[in-house]
């Protein structure tokens, strides 16, 4: 046989569901069948979603794609060169030449569909551990001076200040702290928590162990949702290759300094998305919000000071310590500054990642990037953010993606999920669906979220089926209904439900008068 | 709550002792009990509150708060729906309609051969894909009310 040709075919779970498995074994056998060896390499998605199953190989001008690849394409594929990166109709060439792909600016998600998640060499010879290496030389609040100068802001959706909250661990006189990193991606629109789990999970790894450094934590926790199980297991892999080579355990890379990390799965609840009430999960209990003060900074996992921080916050640490504070900061607008992995999802015909600087517009992102709707019908709305954000009509397309001019249209970025509806959408049912999403994924703590949000389902229908002649009477109430919500409830869910309702009402609200 | 059989017995005592050192295991206990039975059946209940020095009370509320957690074990394939928007966005509800007719039961129930579970579920992470199904763990992306009635076929349903 000749020397082995590499291919890579993604393992990631969007290329699962679309039959990378089957494309996979395919060619192994297809390749072998022609006398020729092939090194199967399982890959992430580099999120060009509607090219999966992205097939590449290795030449000797470099590596080149074809997609989107079905098991049966193979054989035509083999046929035809696929191995020498031959020309065939679904050749793409070098996809990192694709304008998707080259107009991105990937920090966080670099390697993402580039390395081999499994491998850890793979990881650094692509740049990584080299944060953790510089954040070892540093003093720990160094380390936290480097995070807060970056800029960098949790990116789960609450926007905090990063450096600030693990000053506050840091600065908190007891032995025993945590690091919980959220990775209950629950919002409707969001994946790229999940991609970078799969994809690159050595950065996640890395991330939260300059974070468990920077504060003089010992152990960390990945709160992973139920419903990501190739997740699961990319990480397990991922964790037990850097504690055998030394990056995770005692005395890491010789350095006096100990860290480990333990995954704990949820559940199915989405609520336990919020912070305290991953934190009420995580110690075994129902996922019910803690009244904040204290902090979870001061009084979080256990009663210990705890750093929780999302996972695409945390993946994005090392390119911080590796590159610096100032090249992180160069990038974005505002106060939103580095970049944000954008989710396109939905009824759009190129949905995917998109990393970008802060301060793209939607419609850059909708028609540049998205191509419009998969329908083919025109665009009418996009929910930003998952269940809990508002919807922007298109004569709001041109509102930049970054926190600040979100807010100032009472939208909000969330963990940066954008969802594109065609004009076959019924916004009614979109408010109606918001608020009983609410009503069933409520912990059930406080009245405005848990009762709130079942008067709200009746009081939609009531408006829709326009009956008793009280509409304007309930319209009136449903306002009022939002307004208890929004300053009553105890966390998020219920206090973050009106921006999809309201936004419906403000921008659709024709939608509701049939 | 009917006294536990010797096979739930024997399950929560090894999932208990697998999970003895760590700092609140319930979930992970209740994870073990249901990958073993298929569910966490109510007579689990008073050996894991004996266990864990909790009362049945909290045991019973953490179990039912969760939606993953489920009382009676389910059908051979468990086929999970995603119901969330960007999934509505590309009209799931056509392939919810079609799986409902196809499979005669509703929503969180299973199919009277034992054969197949419906559930809801919200969110399945792969968004750029939808609409999207789970299927004993295995995804499915861009399925349309025709793909779900060949995997149907798949599973041993015919419409």
């Amino acid at each position: 046989m000749n020397a082995p040709v590499t291919v890579y075919v993604p393992a990631d779970a969007g290329a699962l569901s679309l039959g990378a498995d089957r494309v996979a074994s395919a060619i192994v056998a297809g390749a072998s069948a022609r006398g020729q060896n092939v090194n199967l390499v399982r890959n992430g998605s580099r999120g060009l979603y509607w090219l999966e199953p992205l097939v590449e190989v290795v030449t000797p001008a470099g590596r080149v794609a074809y997609g989107p690849v079905n098991a049966g394409d193979v054989t035509a594929l083999l046929e035809a060169g696929l191995l020498e990166g031959a020309p065939h109709a679904l050749r793409r060439g070098d996809i990192e030449s694709l304008d998707w792909l080259k107009s991105q600016q990937r920090l966080t998600g670099a390697r993402l569909g580039i390395v081999n998640p499994a491998d850890i060499d793979d990881y650094i010879a692509h740049g990584g551990y080299i944060g953790l290496s510089t954040a070892l030389t540093l003093a720990p609040a160094a380390i936290v001076k480097m995070i807060t100068d970056s800029g960098l802001r949790g990116r789960g959706g609450a926007a905090f200040p990063t450096g600030i909250k693990w000053q506050t661990v840091l600065d908190q006189p007891v032995a025993q702290k945590y690091i919980a990193c959220n990775a209950d991606e629950g919002d409707s629109g969001t994946f790229s928590d999940r991609m970078l789990m799969e994809g690159d999970p050595f950065a996640l790894i890395e991330g939260m162990t300059i974070a468990a450094r920077a504060v003089g934590a010992n152990r960390g926790y990945i709160y992973l949702r139920v419903e990501y199980p190739h997740a699961a297991r990319a990480l397990a892999k991922a964790l037990s290759a850097a504690r055998a080579r030394g990056y995770l355990g005692e005395n890491i890379r010789e350095s006096g300094f100990s860290f480990d990390i333990s995954i704990r799965l949820g559940a199915g609840a989405y609520i336990c998305g919020e912070e305290t009430s991953m934190l009420e999960s995580l110690e075994g209990r129902r996922g019910e919000v803690r009244v904040r003060p204290p902090l979870p900074a001061i009084k979080g996992l256990f009663g210990q000071p705890t750093v929780v921080n999302n996972v695409v916050t945390l993946a994005t640490v090392p390119v911080v310590l590796a590159k610096g504070a100032q090249f992180y900061q160069d990038f974005g607008v505002g106060r939103s500054r580095g970049t944000i992995p954008l989710q396109l999802a939905g009824n759009v015909k190129r949905g995917g990642l998109v990393e970008r600087a802060f301060g793209l517009t939607v419609n850059q992102l909708v028609y540049d990037y998205g191509g419009g709707s998969a329908s083919g019908r025109p665009v009418r709305a996009v929910q930003i953010g998952g269940p809990l954000g508002a919807y922007l009509p298109e004569s709001q397309f041109d509102t930049p993606l970054e926190y600040e001019a979100l807010s100032a249209r009472s939208a909000l970025l969330g963990h940066g999920g954008v969802v594109v509806f065609d004009d076959s959408v019924d916004m009614a049912k979109m408010a109606r669906y918001a608020l009983e999403f609410c009503a069933v994924e409520s912990c059930g703590k406080c009245t405005p979220c848990r009762i709130g949000s079942t008067r709200g389902v009746e009081l939609v229908d009531r408006i829709v089926a326009g009956a008793n002649g009280s509409r304007a009477a309930d319209l009136a109430l449903l306002d009022e209904l939002c307004d208890t919500m929004f300053n009553g409830s105890l966390c998020g869910l219920g206090g973050m439900t009106p921006f999809p309702v309201r936004s419906a009402l403000k921008h659709f609200r024709n939608d509701f008068m049939k | 709550m009917s006294e536990p059989d010797d096979k739930v017995r024997r399950v929560v005592a090894g999932a208990v002792q697998r999970h003895a050192g760590e700092n609140g295991p319930l979930l992970e206990i209740l994870h073990a009990v249901q990958n073993e039975l298929g569910c966490v059946p109510g007579e689990a209940i008073a050996p894991l509150a004996d266990a864990l020095n909790l009362s049945r009370a909290e045991v019973h509320g953490v179990v039912s708060f969760y939606h993953h957690f489920r009382a009676a074990a389910p059908g051979r394939y468990v086929v999970q729906l995603c119901r969330a928007e960007a999934c509505q966005s590309m009209n799931a509800q056509a392939t919810e309609t079609r799986a409902r007719e196809l499979l005669g039961v509703d929503m969180g129930s299973t199919t009277a051969d034992g054969r197949v579970t419906l559930e809801a579920v919200y969110c399945l992470g792969n968004c750029a894909c939808a609409p999207s199904i789970m299927v004993n763990g295995e995804l499915h992306g861009r399925v349309t009310p025709e793909r779900f009635a060949e995997l149907a076929a798949e599973w041993g349903q015919r419409s």
